[in-house]
């Protein structure tokens, strides 16, 4: 097991605990699930998916392609008060996060990745309260894929196709149950309060477990680029013909940020109410691909085309990442290439600069 | 303090709630640069180190990172030279004495202070750049007998810009400091030095072993600057700068200032030129 996150509120992978879970009883458990948390999953939203809140527990799409955003939007919402205030005095209060028991059903792995390098993110000195009041609440569980969801998808080249942490509870598919795996406290609560809709597990289940995922390790891989070479592909590829095609394409509109489960660049503003009394300062989602994200008061832009822009991006996916949390912050979900209005391909971008 | 866990204080603080300042005293210096003293609340000390900067907070309008530049040494205020550049700025400059201003901070790296100890400085200050320098420029004059010989560079477009002049005044007097002043370009009223600032640096005395550099200015202003500091051989871990960055929340999470895998805000704003040298986009 390889669990980067630092959080001790999951096992490493030290007592791996299995139980079955008839594919019949999902919605029971779901339903038992919302009488005492707020339950969101992935639902079918205009032919693709979103993250939403289950109401029903027919809603959630286990079989799902990555939605729009990521789990991310329940960890840094895209737009979160910090402060309230009086219009013109100097004390303003904290606004407290709301505290909120959540369960994330149905999650793949590639977005539970996401979490765990936000959790990176935000644990560097000073910790981000915000997101860890949240992060205690959720419990996390997960679905695994057992096909590719596109060509767009990395999560191979990134090694995120299989359950390795960050969640509570794992469901594999195994025909008529699910195997699900145990992967901390929380989780094992979980199954011993709803221990009437699981079974015990066995070796059988657990044998194909392990042969399953030797075949993932054939799907194929669009990123073609060595997990081992990607930071030295885009360090030394700066200079690389291939940016001028991606600056030549990009409308800077920030869609491959916000998409993206491991960003989480925000910009601060104030509002204040028409009366002019009360105000709120909030955070809300900035991407660095915008041009006045790195513009400076007098006009200086440290970041002025879009060329340095877009090699920003990839910078903090495979190089800025590695050197200060030593980790990738690409989680190969594939989402910025799916949601790039200029068809600019990060697998694609990639697989050129390591040509001539 | 054995119960201030890390939880704990996350309870009782927020990263983003601003403290109250006063601006006891405001002084317009030149066309767009004001100088303002501000007293915290209850007259507590801000117990900043030279370099850093504070995010002056105005609750409905924004905030605005801005260099410290006053020394530590003068206790119970500090000072802010702020020009008027953008939206917080503007309604800054419309503050008068007595106003309350919401204050973040100190942030940042400053200078490295006991590093400098005993050390020879030369100063290099372009423009507004003389600001964050001020706080250690005056920290040194407090405590000259820390440091070895002392050089001052300043350079500003024209003479009506120049900031500090009274202070400048007393600077240019010390005996035990060596200061000099240009002008990209001349008034009829002028009678110092007109040249770029890089002119003057071929002429100091510079003991490369213990001689450290200083410099904070404009962004096109170093390159031209750290040419003329490799001409004299100064280390490059020896050569610190004061860079200028979107420095947006001051706590090393929105992302704005970053610069490679370091945050301006946390890992800077000083930088020594040995950590900065082939980062793209750095300089």
């Amino acid at each position: 097991m390889n669990i980067k996150s630092r959080d001790s509120k999951y096992l490493k992978g030290a007592c791996m605990k299995y139980n079955l879970l008839e594919k019949t009883k999902v919605s029971e458990l779901v339903n038992a699930l919302k009488k005492k948390y707020r339950v969101v999953g992935p639902k079918e939203k205009e032919n693709l998916f979103v993250y939403g809140d289950i109401e029903d527990a027919g809603e959630i799409r286990l079989e799902h392609k990555p939605p729009i955003l990521s789990l991310k939007k329940y960890y840094l919402p895209q737009e979160e008060q910090l402060l309230a205030f009086k219009f013109k005095e100097v004390k303003a209060v904290p606004v407290e996060v709301k505290k909120e028991n959540l369960v994330i059903f149905g999650a793949h792995t590639c977005d539970i990745t996401g979490i765990i390098c936000l959790d990176h993110a935000s644990s560097i000195e000073p910790r981000d309260s915000n997101f860890h009041k949240r992060k205690k609440n959720v419990l996390i569980i997960g679905i695994e894929c057992l096909r590719p969801c596109d060509e767009h998808a990395t999560c191979v080249t990134m090694d995120t196709h299989n359950p390795k942490g960050g969640f509570d509870l794992m469901l594999t598919d195994a025909g008529n149950n699910y195997i699900v795996q145990v992967n901390s406290t929380e989780g094992e609560n979980l199954i011993n309060e709803y221990k009437f809709l699981f079974k015990e597990s066995d070796a059988k289940s657990e044998d194909g477990l392990i042969k399953m995922r030797q075949e993932k390790e054939k799907w194929p891989r669009s990123l073609k680029v060595k997990t081992d070479d990607l930071k030295k592909t885009v360090d030394s590829g700066l200079k690389h013909k291939e940016w001028e095609s991606v600056k030549a394409r990009c409308v800077s509109c920030g869609n491959c940020t916000n998409v993206c489960p491991t960003c989480y660049c925000f910009d601060i503003k104030d509002d204040v109410d028409l009366n002019l009394n009360n105000g709120t300062r909030s955070r809300v989602w900035d991407s660095c691909q915008l041009k006045e994200f790195a513009e400076v008061a007098g006009g200086e832009n440290f970041r002025k085309d879009r060329k340095s822009r877009q090699q920003h991006r990839l910078l903090r996916k495979f190089s800025f990442s590695v050197e200060k949390y030593n980790r990738f912050f690409c989680t190969g979900c594939g989402r910025c290439t799916r949601a790039c209005m200029a068809k600019i391909s990060l697998y694609e971008t990639m697989n050129n600069l390591v040509k001539e | 303090m054995a119960n201030d866990t890390v939880m704990e204080k996350e309870k009782k603080a927020s990263l983003y709630e601003p403290v109250a300042g006063k601006i006891v005293s405001v002084r317009q210096m030149t066309e767009t640069e004001k100088w303002f003293k501000i007293e915290l609340e209850g007259k507590k000390e801000l117990h900043h180190c030279p370099g850093q900067f504070v995010e002056v907070s105005l609750l409905g309008i924004g905030e605005a990172p801005i260099s410290i530049s006053s020394s530590p040494t003068q206790r119970g205020y500090f000072e802010l030279c702020v020009r008027k550049a953008g939206k917080i700025t503007t309604v800054l400059h419309g503050m008068n004495e007595g106003a309350e201003i919401g204050i973040r901070g100190p942030f940042g790296h400053g200078f490295p202070v006991d590093e400098l100890k005993g050390k020879d400085l030369l100063f290099i200050a372009g423009g507004l750049g003389i600001a964050p320098l001020r706080s250690l420029i005056n920290f040194v004059i407090d405590k000259r007998k820390d440091f070895g010989k002392v050089t001052i560079l300043l350079g500003c477009k024209e003479p009506s810009q120049l900031l500090y002049k009274d202070e400048i005044e007393k600077w240019s007097k010390l005996t035990d400091v060596a200061f000099r002043c240009t002008v990209d370009r001349g008034a009829p009223d002028w009678k110092g030095n007109v040249g770029l600032i890089t002119e003057l640096i071929p002429g100091v005395d510079i003991d490369v072993k213990q001689t450290y550099s200083i410099v904070c200015g404009p962004p096109i202003m170093y390159k031209f600057v750290l040419v003329k500091l490799m001409e004299k051989n100064i280390p490059e871990n020896q050569i610190l700068l004061s860079l200028e960055r979107r420095m947006k929340c001051g706590v090393g999470k929105c992302g704005h200032c970053q610069i490679n895998k370091h945050y301006c805000c946390q890992d800077g704003p000083v930088f020594s030129y040995d950590k900065l040298k082939g980062l793209e986009g750095a300089l």
